[in-house]
């Protein structure tokens, strides 16, 4: 669904670019490129997770960190490296002990229990769903095989791997600041601890105390604090373009479903009574608006769901974008170079002009969208936690 | 449809992952930096006041001296006002008894002049009393003999006591 419009915006940029001139040859070329260079599908592969940890690829020679997969389904915990995938190609099949088959014996007499294999395509695209392993066995095409279902998937992925490497760092960061704060004390900050602190002042006074109050930011500071950083050291990793970063977490629904998930349940939770009355029996508005059919405490309720969901999807599609538009640039180059390899040199000056740009840009939502989630979280737990009007 | 829709892994890893590391940050590391950084912040405040009251401090001592040494450069004034006054109240009595001794002593000294005076011319009365006596008995005598030998005795008689007078 989403590819398409990609799709679209690019062909639109190359008849930009390009003109009339080469409008006769693109379409010529439409098929061609289409086998050799999806730039639709090279975006999606950048920005979503993705079950290896893939690095570069020269000619035949791919240079990716296989990943461990693990898997409950009926009762069993099956764990495998993705590697067996062979980057997507092949499925993973399994006899009864739920033990791996490897490729080569996969012909011989071999009962085949169950197979594992990276959606192509469909509803569950990118990723591991069952495959009927006697029509694998006939087609070899992992397309022609599948099967209804997902099984329950706890894997180590891309992101997973993101996440931990990102999260050790933070504590790294943060306890090696803390260590200063407690060796220097009462002196002026120095290095790390300096560069962090006015962050951490920032978030404290104009975040905390401004939206909750005086009395309670206390509670909730180190909340505020932890999603700040996470999110921020996280679209920054995300920016980097090799291997630790580029992993796209910030911009993955599932992290910014959590996150928001976490500032709705501590909303919620520190709810005081006004906050509860506000919801249930709306203030200042008319009684007819709630007895027969409680009307306002549906919008109420609506706006209560809303809130996590807008943080959830503000932040996942501002990362995302950025990522999307960046790579698109990229694209271009390769998009002309298949037309002629003078023309992609040619994009190529106006594509990495774009691509600085666009970074520099990107370094500033990083900076702004940390900014906003957290002022947000603030903002709810002020309203939950206010004792009256 | 894979962009948009959240993976169950993902969502069970980062639940855990961040639930852990939220916890241990919340636990150990934001109270110390926090605690560090208002305890800091605190420090500076009050050594601002302090410093502010030390300045205070300063300036009353300032003045404080201020008033003293007005007081000091005063009570000099007052001294040197006292000490001329007595200075001049000395040379004004000094003045007022000199005058007066010497008032006494030129009063002494006309009261002797006048009794020198009153007894010389009582002297002079009696030797003038005497002398007319003797004037007259000789002139008398001379009278009787010869009247120009008389005469000339009363000439010498007279310039004898114009001599004696003198």
């Amino acid at each position: 669904m989403i590819i398409r419009p990609v799709q679209y915006f690019l062909v639109a940029l190359m008849f930009l670019f390009s003109g009339s001139v080469f409008a006769q040859h693109v379409e010529e070329n439409e098929s061609a490129h289409e086998e050799s260079f999806n730039a639709g599908e090279m975006i999606l592969e950048h920005v979503i997770d993705a079950y290896e940890w893939h690095i570069l690829t020269y000619g035949d020679f791919h240079l990716s960190i296989p990943l461990p997969i693990i898997i409950y389904s009926d009762g069993r915990l099956v764990t495998f490296m993705s590697s067996a995938f062979h980057h997507g190609h092949t499925p993973a099949l399994f006899d009864e002990n739920n033990k791996l088959i490897q490729a080569e014996d996969i012909d011989h007499n071999q009962t085949i229990a169950f197979g594992l294999a990276v959606m192509k395509e469909g509803a569950h695209k990118g990723k591991l769903g069952y495959i009927n392993t006697e029509k694998y066995i006939q087609h070899h095409q992992i397309e022609e095989a599948v099967e209804a279902g997902v099984p329950y998937d706890f894997s180590i992925t891309k992101n997973v791997v993101s996440l931990w490497i990102s999260l050790i760092l933070i504590v790294l960061i943060f306890v090696i600041v803390a260590k200063s704060y407690k060796t220097r004390k009462g002196m002026a900050p120095k290095g790390l601890q300096s560069m962090l602190e006015p962050f951490i002042v920032f978030i404290r006074d104009d975040i905390a105390k401004a939206s909750i109050g005086e009395k309670k930011y206390e509670k909730y500071l180190p909340y505020l604090l932890t999603i700040f950083f996470f999110i921020f050291f996280n679209n920054l990793f995300g920016l980097v373009p090799f291997f630790p970063g580029g992993a796209n977490l910030t911009g993955n629904i599932a992290i910014t479903m959590v996150l928001a998930l976490f500032t709705f349940v501590i909303t919620n939770v520190s709810g005081k009574k006004a906050y509860w009355i506000h919801i249930v029996n709306t203030p200042g508005v008319p009684w007819w608006l709630k007895i027969p059919i409680p009307l306002m405490p549906i919008v109420e309720l609506v706006g209560l769901i809303t809130k996590p969901f807008v943080l959830m999807v503000r932040l996942f599609a501002n990362i995302t974008a950025g990522h999307i538009i960046v790579l698109g640039f990229i694209s271009l180059i390769f998009i002309f170079g298949n037309m002629h390899p003078a023309i992609g040199y040619g994009v190529s000056i106006v594509s990495i002009a774009f691509t600085i740009f666009l970074t520099f840009l990107e370094i500033l939502v990083a900076l702004i969208q940390a900014y906003v989630f957290t002022l947000l979280s603030a903002l709810y737990f002020g309203a939950a936690t206010e004792e009256h009007h | 449809m894979e962009l948009v829709s959240p993976g169950l892994g993902l969502i069970f890893w980062m639940t855990l992952s961040f639930g852990i590391v939220l916890f241990l940050l919340s636990k150990f590391v934001w109270p110390m930096i926090l605690g560090s950084l208002k305890e800091r912040e605190e420090g500076i405040a009050n050594s601002l006041e302090a410093a502010q009251k030390a300045r205070e401090e300063i300036q009353n001592l300032h003045s404080n001296n201020e008033e003293l040494l007005k007081e000091a450069r005063d009570e000099r004034e007052e001294m040197i006002r006292e000490a001329r006054k007595l200075k001049d109240d000395l040379i004004d009595t000094a003045k007022d008894k000199a005058d007066e001794e010497a008032k006494h002593i030129i009063e002494n000294a006309k009261a002797v002049i006048e009794q020198e005076k009153t007894a010389a011319l009582s002297a002079l009365k009696n030797q003038v009393a005497d002398l007319s006596i003797e004037i007259a008995e000789k002139l008398l005598k001379a009278e009787l003999s010869k009247d120009k030998k008389q005469k000339e005795l009363m000439d010498k008689l007279i310039g004898e006591a114009n001599n004696q007078l003198n």
